[in-house]
């Protein structure tokens, strides 16, 4: 089985063409880097992602996060009820753990913007 | 009046990048000014992560490519004011500025960097039939609304245009519970990259509707819903194919258009397709001394690109306060129309030279040739090119020996 993909690595946007018999990929053909072939090896056995959303503070505003790196695609909706729950508390500096091991991923999300006091 | 050696109008990515290069090339007596409350401009709404992989090597979200810079400047000790309008600018290089501890105030300049950036393309300028309802923003304002502030500005969504804040809203706003039936796109192909159409629609089963427009906003005190039509080939509506979709939010994402209301102020000519100032190599306008970078040049695809120009813009400016002149040339860069524009629109030093241009329409197989009269100097063959992407070209310093004028030409297959 063919299948076609989109790079989503950079934003040059490789048109990718995965050669697949049953889950194995067999070959990767239209990628123009190395972290091409390997995002269309693991976008078709098991497809990541990198989740950015915001979290509410201790004072009541809005600070930016994401997951520190990429969580299996299928965790994104439960990666996004952790985060609705979280409070980050005020102040804030870029890389500090909001949640840690979000949705057993083994991954954190951390924060993505400084809040000064 | 205060006198400094170089006022950067802006205090975003190509701001703050300007004022690093200007610092770093010897100028001590500048100043930003910003007139929002952070320095980091747009990119601090921009949440979403991609940048930074040029410049950096990693994928940022926008608050952190925005901190790399702002961290230089604070380590740098470069003065900035916040909070700080400009109102005007005058080709000899007055500045008049307002803040609320200062009132108004005017700083005699040697060099001005203009880095203003864009502003959204509105509802106004669409001339969409209906009414006028509470619930259409454009994306950047509900971008502003969801990252910054925290509030969803609803929970049914269609989209008009597919530009990249449009897809990136798709997503978010589907990341905060909301629906998004739809994003409708008038031309026949997405002004968004790629990736995005990926990552932010095809992950989430949003439906990208090419050749389709809104042709009827429905609802009295809040949106009810939008009607969408299929455009023909002359981007018509075609009444047949109108189709209703309930929805309480509308959001535009229609183009960007440079910020330029102060350039003008400042007798700075203006380019009819960038709709930024026309610039040299060294981002310098027509009028001496002011300099333009970012997107209020022109509009880039990415931020990476915006520090590079503004680098450029920063260090050349430099040059000048501090009297240093190259060897001068004049060559002047033609487009074909397949090709749109070009930046910067002329060479008037010997060097190599990057030139940044973007396509009118979608081709394959097309090659790219810059030409001195009918001689080919350069050519260079690309599978693919799109309006939405930013491509780029170097001259060598040799091939502008003795040059005129060049044409950047598109030939395709």
């Amino acid at each position: 089985m063919i299948r076609e993909l989109t790079c989503i690595v950079c934003p040059k946007g490789c048109a990718l063409r995965v050669e697949l018999e049953g889950k194995d990929v067999k070959s990767v053909t239209g990628h123009t880097c190395p972290r091409g072939q390997k995002y269309a090896e693991d976008e078709c056995t098991h497809p990541m992602r990198t989740v950015t959303s915001t979290v509410r503070t201790s004072t009541g505003e809005v600070v930016a996060v994401k997951t520190a790196t990429a969580i299996p695609k299928e965790k994104m909706v439960a990666c996004m009820e952790a985060i609705n729950r979280a409070v980050a508390q005020v102040p804030v500096t870029i890389g500090d753990v909001v949640i840690e091991n979000v949705a057993d991923t083994g991954v954190a999300v951390v924060a993505a913007a400084n809040l000064e006091i | 009046m205060k006198h400094i050696d170089l006022v950067i109008i802006g205090g975003g990515p190509a701001g703050m990048s300007a004022a690093i290069a200007a610092y770093e090339s010897g100028i001590r007596n500048l100043l930003i000014l910003e007139r929002d409350t952070h320095l980091g401009g747009i990119l601090q709404q921009c949440i979403h992560n991609g940048f930074g992989l040029h410049r950096f090597g990693e994928e940022l979200t926008g608050p952190e490519y925005a901190w790399r810079y702002e961290a230089r400047v604070r380590e740098l000790g470069i003065p900035y004011k916040l909070g700080t309008m400009v109102l005007d600018i005058t080709p000899d290089k007055v500045v008049t500025a307002t803040n609320s501890e200062e009132g108004i105030f005017q700083i005699q300049a040697k060099a001005v960097i203009l880095a203003m950036g864009c502003r959204e393309r509105a509802k106004g300028a669409l001339n969409i039939a209906g009414s006028r309802p509470a619930g259409i923003y454009s994306a950047g304002t509900a971008q502003k609304y969801v990252n910054l502030k925290g509030y969803l500005p609803g929970k049914n969504v269609v989209i008009l245009g597919s530009g990249d804040i449009g897809l990136i809203m798709a997503r978010r706003m589907t990341l905060e519970g909301a629906k998004v039936h739809a994003v409708c796109e008038l031309m026949p192909y997405s002004g968004g990259l790629a990736r995005n159409i990926e990552q932010c629609l095809n992950d989430f089963g949003i439906p990208l509707r090419l050749s389709h427009t809104v042709v009827d906003i429905h609802g009295k005190e809040r949106l009810e819903g939008v009607t969408i039509a299929k455009v023909d080939e002359n981007r018509r509506p075609i009444p047949e194919t109108r189709e209703y979709i309930p929805c309480d939010t509308l959001l535009l994402s229609v183009g960007l258009i440079p910020e330029n209301e102060l350039s003008k102020t400042a007798s700075v000519s203006l380019d009819r397709i960038t709709g930024g100032a026309s610039v040299d190599q060294g981002r310098c306008t027509d009028v001496e001394g002011i300099y333009a970078c970012g997107n209020v040049l022109h509009v880039h695809d990415l931020v990476d690109y915006v520090s590079e120009e503004a680098e450029i813009a920063g260090k050349s400016a430099a040059a000048y306060i501090k009297g240093e002149t190259g060897e001068r040339i004049n060559v002047t860069l033609r487009t074909d129309g397949k090709i749109r524009y070009t930046v910067p629109q002329r060479i008037t030093q010997k060097g190599d030279v990057t030139v940044f241009f973007r396509v009118a329409d979608v081709y394959r197989n097309a090659t790219v040739k810059v030409k001195n009269g009918d001689a080919v100097v350069l050519s260079r063959k690309k599978v693919k090119m799109a309006p939405g992407e930013m491509e780029s070209l170097t001259l060598k310093a040799s091939l502008l020996e003795g040059v005129s004028e060049l044409l950047f030409a598109l030939e395709v297959e």
